[in-house]
This record gives structure tokens, C-alpha cells and sequence, in this order.
């Protein structure tokens, strides 16, 4: 191959990036994009350890070291932020993981082609509507005079209208049950994919075995979509400090807050409204390190399981 | 296929409670939604006296028409259709000419690239960094703001860059001789062939634009700029309702009330999204899963 080419290889690499000089230029201003809006903000971070007002660059700021980081962890609100936070994501990881899979699963049952499709098309509608027109919704139906009040009423089983958005105690189950509905069936879309891949000679020879529906889900369907499960599991628990941050939004106010302020309602209050950037900027790191963390355990503990990982 | 003729009385009892079962899973889920429309089809005050669960009890379509004359409304929803449609054919095709050059597998660097992308599906700056970002680019009060910082997603780039390389190379070289360059051969023959993908995107970010309202909050002073979803939150959240009916040139404003406007407004608001996304469905469903599996 040398004795081919004879140009010194330098040559021959500068003449290829001559040649490609198009697609590189393509590349560089996708790269640029990337440094200025995702690697600058990056840099940005450095405020939590500095003390940055909004006259100053944030070269100029004064270091501070770990100050805001402990002023957060003294702060009254940080026990209360860290549970919400927590909680509202656990249960959403418990209870919202598995649902859409075993959605899936039964509805992958369905015979009729005709009628599944439109199962599935009506399912996954409400993934489309914006948290500010389900948080409309859901104001409407959980006031005084709302539809579940009057229902609860006409059936005896409360004697007063509940004000559900003003009591701390509902927030959470608001805010996981709605989730739920927005997001069952985009989430199942992904499983019934990965189900439909499945052999059905697996199928016809555990007919042949004796297998009834159940027994076909358990031990032929789970076991043949567990590396799509994981994977989704995976990105699940990485996300769950996510504790969806619009949807919060809409639906907290000043009565709910005791149940309604997550670390990122926190942020965008101690930030956006309060102007305290350093202390709001080293929250926000102290949640992306946790986030970090779950990312890094769920994928080795999946890879252990069933070899399967992300990375 | 064995079963097919033969049912056993387990099985047809599974088949049917399994029918009911999702029958009910449908009714929930569109129900909320009925509701909406049938009360924002009624008049408003009667519609306060609530009760209306099925069918319109006063008909009336005063309320879009309050809707569509509260200047306030449709310049936030002409906001919002602007910046949907100029913010997803901008990410759409710029993240597509990206993403087709770090397809090539010869890109000198595209390692180095790739990884550089990488990094951003796991790290970012948070909520004020980016904010004085924004501040430092004078995009706080610019149209521009819900544009350019979101033209490009690493995410899709992926779901774009898997796609490409499926695409034989056979394609490429054939324009290559005929003397095409690489912009010529992306727009000519790339773009037209990835029309499913293209779809795909382009209806997740539509989505995404139409919907967003957060952008809108925290970047927007200037009341004439906010798009539809960021006015329903300022009435919905903040429950300033008062406003939209003071908005109303007169008349009218007997019969609709702040809430049946509102509930019109977001049926107006959804309408569209409505009406696009059975067409793009059996997209969608492939890009999810080339987006998803291999990720």
C-alpha cells in the first residue's frame, strides 16, 4: 500500500481534509452550537463556589469555596425539599415504571388489529397535551364545585367539598395519578415495539406446552423484551430527580407547598424569583451529582442482573 | 395459531375482561377531555352552575368568540404558531446537517466530536447558568430565544445519525460522480430520502415548541412576545382570570366568564396538535423505537 502512495502521509491527510471540507464545515457548526449552549453554561456552574452578584463577570466574582453548598444543607427548607423530591420520584418510579408494561403486555393481547390500533392512538393522546392545559384541567375538576367533589357528594362518601389543590395531603397523589394518565400510553409504545418483535414460534411452542395467557406473558413476553425493561429502567432512575418540573409548576401554589416544593421548583425560586444565583446554582450541581450517582448504581446493578447497560 | 378454533372458557373470559378493562382505560382517558369541550361549548354562566357532564346544556360558541376577539389571545397564539413553525424547520434541518456529517464515517475528528456531544446527554449548566447565558447573548425579550438555543439536540442527532447510516452508500457516490459536493448531496438526496425520520423529529419538537411555556416565563417581559401556553399559565397558575375578561370588548361579556373562556382558550390551544398526530403516527412509532432501542 506505501509504495502506492507515494505523498509523505502528512500530505495525504491534509488532502483529505481538504476533500472533506464540506462535511467538516457542517460538523464544526454543530460543534460550536454545542460549546456555546451546552459547554458555556457548564462553566457557568463554577458560581456556585463563587460569590456572583449580576454586576460582576463571573471571573471577577470572589471564590467562596463550599459556602453556598452548607448553606443549603442548614437551610429550613432543605429536609422538606429533599423529601419531596424524593418521595414524589419513588413512588412515580414504583408505581409509573411497571404500569406501562404491563399496559403493554395486556394489550398486546388484543386480537383485533383494527381495535388495538385504536386503543393505542387514544392512549397515548394525552402525551400531546401541553402541563398547562392539564393543569387547567385538573383545576377545574379538583375545585369546590368540581366534578369530583359533586360525584364524592352525590355518592355520600364526603359530607364537605375537599379543596384537593389547597391541601398538602393530595399534592403527591395529584401529581403521580396525572402523570400516569398523561404518559401510560406513550411509555407502552416502546414495550408493545419491542414485543412485537418476538418470535412467535416461542408463542406456538408454549402452546403446544400446555401455557395459558398469563403463563405466555410471564415466561415467554417479559423475559424477551428484559433488555429494553432495563435500559428504559436505567434512564428512569437517572431521571427521577426529575421530579417533572412543569407539570409542578402549574399545579403548586402557596397552600400546597409544604407537599409541591421539589429542588427544582426550589431553584427556579431561589434563582429566577429571589435573584439568589450562586446559592440556586449550587442546589441545582448538588442535584445533578445525586443524579449522577443513581445513573452510575442502576447501571451496574443492571449490568449484574442481566447484563445489560448503558454504558 | 392453535387456539385459533378453540377457545376455552378461561381464555374467552380473559379476552373479555381484558376488552372492558381497556374500554375503561379509553373512557378515562378521553373523558377529561370531553368534558372540556362540552363545557366550553355551553354558556358560561350557566356553565357555572356546573352539572354539565355529557352534552352541552345552553349551546353557544360565545365563548370562541370571545377567544378569537381578545387581542391579547391571538397575538399569543400567533407567537406560538410562528415560532413552531420557523423553530422546527430550524432544528429540524440543522440538526440533520449535523448529524449527516458525523454520520460520514471518514469525518476526520468525528470521534472527537461524537464524545463532545456525548457529554451533553449527561451534564449541563442548570437553570441559571443558562439564564445568564441568555442574558449575555441579548436573547431575554427575543423572539429569538425560543429558536436558536434549542436548534440543535444531541438526542436527535443520534435518532438522524442512525438512520443515515442504514442508507446505502451506493446513493451518495453515484451524486458524487455526476460532480455533486456534500451540501448538494444532503439536501438533494439525504433529506428526501429520510422523510420518515424527518417526520418523526419534526413532530417531537413541534410538540415540544407548541407546548412550551417555561421559556416564556422565565425569558419573556415583553407581554406581546409570550406564546399561548406561557398566557394559559399566567391565567391557569396565577389565576390573574379577571384579566381575560377585562380584555373582552364589550358586549359580550354577559354571557361568557372568565372560566369558560379559558376553557375555550385551551381547547383552541390543543385543537391543533389533535388534528396533526394521527397522520404522523406510524412515524413516530419507528422513530421512538430507533431513538430508544439503540440508545
Amino acid at each position: 500500500m506505501e509504495n502506492m502512495r507515494p505523498s509523505p502521509p502528512r500530505r495525504h491527510w491534509m488532502r483529505k481534509l481538504h476533500r472533506q471540507r464540506h462535511i467538516q464545515i457542517m460538523a464544526l457548526l454543530g460543534i460550536a452550537w454545542i460549546i456555546l449552549f451546552n459547554y458555556v453554561p457548564m462553566y457557568g456552574i463554577i458560581i456556585a463556589f463563587k460569590d456572583y452578584r449580576i454586576i460582576r463577570t463571573i471571573a471577577e466574582a470572589p471564590w467562596v469555596g463550599l459556602e453556598h453548598f452548607k448553606a443549603f444543607f442548614e437551610d429550613d427548607n432543605f429536609v422538606n425539599v429533599m423529601k419531596n423530591t424524593l418521595g414524589i420520584s419513588l413512588i412515580k418510579l414504583i408505581i409509573g415504571f411497571p404500569l406501562p408494561i404491563i399496559f403493554a403486555l395486556f394489550l398486546n393481547e388484543i386480537r383485533s388489529l383494527r381495535y388495538k390500533k385504536a386503543i393505542q392512538t387514544i392512549s397515548y393522546l394525552p402525551h400531546f397535551l401541553s402541563w398547562v392545559v392539564l393543569g387547567g384541567i385538573l383545576t377545574t375538576w379538583l375545585a369546590d364545585v368540581g366534578i369530583i367533589n359533586n360525584i364524592l357528594l352525590a355518592l355520600n362518601l364526603i359530607k364537605e367539598p375537599i379543596s384537593y389543590l389547597a391541601e398538602p395531603d393530595y399534592f403527591w397523589g395529584i401529581i403521580i395519578t396525572s402523570d400516569i394518565w398523561k404518559e401510560l400510553g406513550w411509555s407502552a409504545i416502546i414495550y408493545l415495539a419491542a414485543i412485537s418483535s418476538v418470535s412467535p414460534d416461542l408463542y406456538e411452542a408454549a402452546t403446544i406446552d400446555g401455557a395459558g395467557r398469563f403463563q405466555k406473558m410471564w415466561y415467554v413476553t417479559l423475559p424477551s423484551i428484559k433488555g429494553t425493561i432495563s435500559i428504559l429502567f436505567i434512564l428512569a432512575v437517572s431521571g427521577v430527580l426529575n421530579s417533572n418540573f412543569d407539570q409542578i409548576l402549574v399545579l403548586r401554589n402557596a397552600l400546597n407547598e409544604s407537599a409541591s416544593n421539589v429542588i427544582d421548583i426550589y431553584v427556579y425560586q431561589t434563582g429566577m424569583l429571589s435573584g439568589r444565583f450562586s446559592y440556586s446554582t449550587a442546589v441545582g450541581l448538588f442535584k445533578s451529582v445525586i443524579a449522577l450517582i443513581l445513573l452510575l448504581i442502576a447501571n451496574s446493578v443492571t449490568k449484574k442482573l442481566n447484563n445489560t447497560s448503558l454504558f | 395459531m392453535l387456539s385459533l378454533n378453540r377457545k376455552t372458557k378461561g381464555e374467552a373470559l380473559f379476552d373479555l375482561l381484558n376488552n372492558i378493562g381497556m374500554l375503561l382505560i379509553c373512557f378515562v382517558t378521553l373523558y377529561p377531555i370531553w368534558y372540556v369541550v362540552v363545557n366550553s361549548l355551553n354558556e358560561g354562566v350557566d356553565g357555572m352552575r356546573g352539572g354539565i357532564y355529557w352534552w352541552p346544556r345552553i349551546f353557544s360558541f360565545e365563548n370562541y368568540m370571545g377567544v378569537f376577539r381578545n387581542p391579547g389571545i391571538m397575538t399569543a397564539m400567533g407567537v406560538t404558531v410562528a415560532k413552531t413553525l420557523l423553530g422546527t424547520i430550524l432544528h429540524v434541518f440543522f440538526t440533520a446537517m449535523v448529524a449527516y456529517a458525523f454520520s460520514r464515517r471518514e469525518l476526520i475528528g468525528g470521534k472527537i466530536y461524537i464524545f463532545i456531544g456525548t457529554v451533553t446527554l449527561f451534564f449541563g449548566g442548570g437553570l441559571i447558568p443558562t439564564y445568564l447565558l441568555m442574558k449575555d447573548l441579548h436573547l431575554l425579550d427575543n423572539f429569538l430565544v425560543y429558536i436558536i438555543p434549542v436548534m440543535f439536540s444531541f438526542f436527535d442527532l443520534i435518532i438522524f445519525m442512525t438512520f443515515f447510516r442504514e442508507i446505502p452508500d451506493g446513493l451518495e457516490e453515484a451524486a458524487e460522480i455526476d460532480g455533486a459536493n456534500d451540501w448538494s448531496i444532503f439536501i438533494r438526496i439525504i433529506i428526501p430520502v429520510s422523510m420518515p425520520v424527518i417526520a418523526t423529529i419534526s413532530l417531537f419538537h413541534g410538540v415540544y415548541q407548541w407546548n412550551d411555556y417555561f421559556t416564556g416565563v422565565i425569558y419573556m417581559n415583553n407581554m406581546d412576545l409570550q406564546p399561548i401556553q406561557t398566557y394559559l399559565y399566567r391565567v391557569v397558575a396565577q389565576s390573574s382570570s379577571n384579566q381575560m375578561v377585562a380584555q373582552i370588548p364589550g358586549g359580550i361579556g354577559k354571557t361568557v366568564t372568565s372560566q369558560s373562556i379559558k376553557l375555550a382558550t385551551m381547547v383552541v390551544t390543543t385543537l391543533p396538535i389533535v388534528f396533526v398526530y394521527p397522520f404522523l403516527q406510524r412515524y413516530f412509532v419507528k422513530g421512538m423505537m430507533i431513538g430508544s432501542i439503540k440508545g
